[in-house]
């Protein structure tokens, strides 16, 4: 009797929730597949093309963790970009102009980072203001002040050690290829990239195994179940903020050893590009549905598109940012049409 | 005691409070620099255009004023704010000055197209937007933040495509001393003595208070938004009112493109009505209205926006530069929703209450 209803359940199960991410992951595969027979005369099919969307990407990696932790919860955090540009704006000014060393200024922008995701979290939490209206002037509270710092366009000096991290290269054992003047081409991978993996994999452990981690998903599932199980609603989704903000940190130090500089208008949209992801993952946007894996693809859809149109070449690079709105809404349609069928069944 | 509270709970209290304590610090400031004390009254006529530094605040706080009359139906009606409204001013006036100058042309010194067209075009755009987001919201149930994201991002790079990743110049000068020509500088110029936008404004102000003050729109407008569901059984089609409530959102923010364009003569995809979403919320809520949607007041929010001017206004006059200026307005912003919050009032209430018993005791006490 009982294998039956297990089956029915399961199948359930990977009617509602699975589907999103299954999709996903098959708009993925198709999507680089396609990409790979286009553009196979201009080297998309190499290994080094897919590590260098990991690369370009790893700074989005970690923010889309925290962004969809934050979701989990039902809420959302737009101040993300303007986190980067302001953490990215401390590294560069700080190494050339304040004379501080590599370390302590890592040490510093982490500490602002949970700070500030602190203050964001306790509005939210406790004083129970939209999410939303809360992270756009932490936004905007963020771009004044990197202005305030400095409106230039500010570069990490060369003689640091955040510079040799910057060009340290991991190499890899396998997948190197011979081009065309027969030089041996190895594949490999940016200090960024094993940052944002070890962030991806202690996220995904957080969320499924830690008492924190289960009551982000009870909280957003219903505050008020939460409430009467005994979980302190509050206290979790101001934590979530904080978590947030602090991985976003970790994002803006591997957004910056990308970019290697500091200036007001950088990471501009790049909460849309986090938001999306974590969307396109099978994050519900009422919170409570969701994983981190996820939000990994959502990434890689993000990657694929904007290096597909790099590749092309010939397309204007505001064409990227259109597909990823699309696919952004197109995904909230079909989040809203699960939803209606589920309203329905009941 | 009583009749303070009776002038704090005033519905326009805020917003003349923040109105006046700006103007002082405007006078403390002239005074400081020794200039005269009612410096920021005094209008004059030079040229014969109107000219002074209330002028100049009406003038610039046109487009915030003109967003603040479609965000005051959006907030109330749905709970939530429009954050595209920047990227569609953005996108509107795109798409005009490429009506106006053509498709590909950088820069023109005549019409492709007749200024109506154009005009026509660009409001059509800003309520297709408007439609767009109304349709999310409305129809699918999608929280109005989310579904204006799309357009937030999407539009200003529509706006580029559209402009072909150009800032297209539309250099049409009006000319009335011959002939009566009107260019397309005539939105962002003067009228006679008076700034064209002051006078759009006023129109759209007008418009839309007639409309609230004939029809039933503003009554189900504000049942809608503080019980959705309860209008809907009392017989108010809940959905069509917010659609219509978008739309008349995306056509503000396609005639504040227009105004913001014309005053520079030309469609800069990446910077016009940047920021703008900002202020427009944040006129809605230095107005009085609660941002958790249900009851609005039309009058405060213009009220508002010109307040937020003349801070923005003042801000520059004391030396701070346009990319620093967000650090304060966002604080503002905190500021203003953190005194609105109920948990923030509770605390308050019961601190008075606690003090009113301690008071009560002493007086015990002493008898």
């Amino acid at each position: 009797m009982n294998k039956p209803a297990n089956a029915l359940k399961e199948r359930r199960q990977i009617n509602s929730n699975t589907l999103l991410l299954l999709i996903t992951i098959a708009l993925f595969i198709v999507m680089y597949v396609v990409g790979c027979i286009i553009y196979s005369s201009k080297g998309f099919t190499h290994l080094q093309t897919f590590l260098n969307i990991l690369i370009n990407n790893a700074g989005l990696l970690c923010v889309a963790c925290g962004m969809t932790c934050v979701m989990l919860t039902g809420g959302i955090d737009i101040s993300v970009g303007a986190l980067i540009s302001l953490d990215c704006m401390i590294l560069a000014q700080g190494m050339s102009e304040w004379g501080l060393s590599t370390i302590p200024l890592c040490i510093l922008v982490l500490v602002i980072g949970v700070v500030f995701g602190m203050f964001q979290g306790f509005c939210v939490g406790y004083l129970e203001i939209q999410p939303f209206i809360v992270s756009m002037a932490g936004m905007f509270f963020c771009r004044g002040m990197t202005a305030v710092i400095s409106t230039n366009q500010v570069s990490v000096p060369a003689d640091s050690l955040f510079y040799k991290w910057a060009n340290f290269k991991i190499e890899l054992p396998f997948g190197g290829y011979y081009n065309k003047k027969g030089i041996l081409q190895v594949p490999y991978i940016r200090v960024s990239v094993v940052i944002a993996l070890i962030v991806l994999l202690v996220v995904f452990l957080l969320l499924r195994y830690t008492k924190f981690g289960r009551s982000l998903y009870a909280v957003g599932g219903s505050e008020q179940s939460a409430a009467m199980m005994g979980l302190n609603v509050k206290n979790t989704k101001m934590k979530a903020y904080m978590l947030s903000s602090f991985l976003c940190s970790i994002g803006g130090i591997c957004y910056c050893l990308n970019t290697m500089s500091g200036s007001v208008s950088q990471a501009t949209g790049l909460e849309m590009d986090a938001i999306a992801s974590s969307v396109i993952g099978g994050t519900l946007l009422t919170g409570g549905v969701g994983n981190v894996i996820g939000s990994f693809f959502g990434v890689l859809i993000n990657g694929t598109i904007s290096s597909l149109v790099k590749t092309n070449g010939k397309l204007l690079s505001s064409w990227a940012n259109i597909a990823t709105a699309a696919l952004l809404c197109f995904f909230i349609v079909l989040q809203s049409i699960f939803a209606v069928l589920k309203d329905r069944k009941k | 005691m009583s009749k303070v509270r009776k002038l704090t709970q005033m519905k326009l209290f805020l917003p003349i409070c923040c109105m006046i304590l700006v103007m002082l610090i405007n006078v403390i400031s002239d005074v400081a620099q020794g200039n005269g004390a009612f410096n920021f009254f005094s209008i004059s006529i030079n040229n014969g255009l109107l000219y002074g530094r209330i002028i100049d605040i009406l003038n610039r706080g046109s487009e915030v004023a003109i967003l603040a009359i479609g965000m005051t139906l959006v907030v109330s009606v749905s709970a939530g704010t429009d954050i595209s409204v920047g990227s569609v001013m953005s996108l509107s006036a795109c798409f005009c000055c490429m009506l106006l100058a053509g498709y590909g042309v950088s820069s023109t010194n005549e019409f492709a197209m007749p200024l109506i067209v154009g005009v026509i075009g660009c409001l059509a755009m800003g309520a297709l937007c408007g439609a767009f987001n109304g349709t999310l919201v409305a129809y699918l149930n999608v929280q109005p933040m989310v579904a204006t994201l799309i357009l937030y991002s999407a539009a200003r790079a529509i706006g580029l495509l559209l402009c072909n990743n150009l800032i297209v110049y539309v250099r049409v000068p009006s000319d009335f001393t011959n002939t009566f020509f009107v260019g397309y500088d005539i939105f962002g110029s003067y009228i006679g003595p008076i700034p064209t936008p002051i006078i759009i404004t006023a129109v759209c102000v007008l418009v839309m208070t007639l409309v609230l003050k004939k029809t039933a729109l503003g009554l189900s407008v504000q049942s809608v938004g503080i019980n959705r569901k309860a209008s809907r059984i009392a017989g108010l089609n809940s959905q069509r009112l917010i659609l219509l409530c978008y739309i008349i959102c995306g056509l503000c923010a396609g005639i504040a493109g227009l105004v913001a364009s014309s005053r520079i003569t030309s469609a800069d995809s990446n910077n016009i009505g940047l920021n703008y979403e900002m202020d427009a919320i944040l006129a809605v809520a230095l107005g009085g209205n609660s941002l958790g949607g249900g009851k609005f007041n039309l009058a405060g929010s213009i009220i508002g926006a010109y307040t937020i001017q003349a801070i923005t206004t003042t801000m520059y006059n004391m030396g701070v530069s346009t990319s620093q200026a967000p650090v304060f307005k966002a604080i503002i912003v905190i500021l203003i929703v953190v005194i609105q919050a109920p948990p923030f009032k509770a605390f308050m209430a019961n601190r008075k209450a606690k003090r009113d018993l301690k008071r009560a005791a002493k007086e015990a006490a002493s008898v």
